[in-house]
Parts: structure tokens; sequence; C-alpha cells
């Protein structure tokens, strides 16, 4: 049998610590410079939508 | 109306944010490259195949960006593992429970493609494979890269495979005991 490398007792502290560390940066708030950005985005392009319809103005 | 995958962009600001943290180390440069990856998915999502995993692409994205940009800064962000390095070796008091900064600092010495790795598998649930589509390399260099990772931060954090975390369970243990039948 090969050795429990991957499910050992320090591997699984360290993957917890992983998920803490992650989980940590994902509750940070998004800043509104990104929703800002996604809006200017949509505005830029809103007269070609990739279906081809026209959102906006014709 | 039909629906537009780009709109589904936002809802995977938080997970683009942590896994750009977790590259850059680094908030402004993290933000720099999330704002290039929302550009870039943006104006290629015809690219993007519906129905398969949004997050899994935009983070390929992510990752391209942020190794054309590492490139390009690889001289100037030099100094930052000395830094770390010369922290690490003030040994921290080890009672078998991770600290928090320590395991932070331990985390940023490793390598790029090791740290991506971890993020990618250990923490946000990716599997291998689906990692190893993402990074383009095969599973095995995939698997081999989160086992030295892990190897490395145990040895950073000098956590032991063998006696001296069972030692520590025996302890713990112990106390756990004697409290029921104390």
């Amino acid at each position: 049998m090969p050795a429990k490398r991957t499910k050992s007792k320090v591997d699984q502290q360290i993957d917890e610590n992983l998920k803490r560390v992650y989980d940590d940066a994902l509750k940070a708030e998004v800043p509104d410079r990104f929703i800002a950005l996604i809006q200017q985005l949509k505005n830029s392009d809103g007269s070609q939508r990739p279906d081809g319809t026209d959102s906006d103005d014709a | 109306m039909t629906h537009d995958p780009r709109d589904e962009i936002v809802d995977h600001l938080p997970s683009l944010r942590a896994f750009a943290m977790s590259l850059t180390r680094n908030s402004a440069t993290a933000d720099d490259i999330v704002q290039d990856t929302i550009v870039k998915a943006w104006s290629n999502i015809e690219k993007f195949e519906p129905g398969t995993n949004m997050r899994a692409w935009l983070f390929t994205i992510l990752r391209n960006t942020y190794y054309s940009l590492h490139r390009k800064r690889a001289r100037e962000v030099a100094d930052i593992d000395g830094e770390y390095a010369a922290r690490m070796s003030e040994k921290p008091e080890h009672d078998g429970r991770l600290s928090m900064n320590d395991f932070r600092e331990a985390f940023a010495q490793l390598p790029d493609d090791q740290r991506e790795v971890l993020i990618l598998v250990g923490a946000s649930g990716f599997s291998y494979e689906e990692a190893a589509q993402m990074c383009g390399c095969a599973v095995g260099t995939i698997k081999s890269r989160a086992n030295r990772g892990r190897k490395r931060l145990a040895e950073l954090m000098q956590l032991d495979d063998g006696e001296s975390m069972e030692m520590t369970d025996a302890a713990t243990l112990g106390v756990v005991n004697a409290s029921h039948f104390g």
C-alpha cells in the first residue's frame, strides 16, 4: 500500500489553513471599481450583444 | 433576450480576487490583474463554452494575465522572497497549531506554480484534472506540485508527518481524558 501522503494529518492541517486563507480573501468586499467597470463595459457595447439583439438603442 | 454569460462575471469577482491575492500577495497588484481579467473575459466571451465552468475559465484568464505581468515585473518583486525568508528564520513557537500569520508567510515563500495549485485544489475545490486543464499541464504535474508545496509548507511550519504530531494528539487526548475522568 502506498503511504497516505495526500491525507496525512499534516496535509489535512495544511489544507484547512489554505481554506482559511482563501475564505478570508473571499469575504473581502469587492471594490466598487469592479462593478463600475462591468457597468462601463456593458454600456460601451450595449448595441452589439453577442446574441445579435440590441440592448438599448437601435 | 438570450442569456448573456457575461452577466455571471460579477458573481465570480470575490473568488477572482481571492485567487489573485494568493498569486500576487499584494492587493494592488491583485486588483490590477482582476481588472485585466474582467476586460479580457468581457471581450472574449465568445471563447467561453456555455455550460462549462465559468469560474475555471476566468481563473485561467487570470493566471495567464498574472504570468505575463509577472515576467515583466520579476525584477521589481525579487526582494519579497528575501524579506519573508528573513522573518521565517525566527522560529515560530510550535504548539501543534498553525498560526495564521506564520502560515501566510510560509505560503508566500512557495514558488508560484506550487502556490497556485494548492489554492486551486487545496482551497477552492477544483479537481486535479480541472487544475491541470487550467494550468495547461499534465495531471501528474499538478499532483507533484501540490505534494511538493505541501511538503515545503510542512517544513517551513516545522510540522512532521510522524511522531511530533502523534505526540501532540496523544497529549490532547490525555487532557480530554483527564477532564472526562477527573
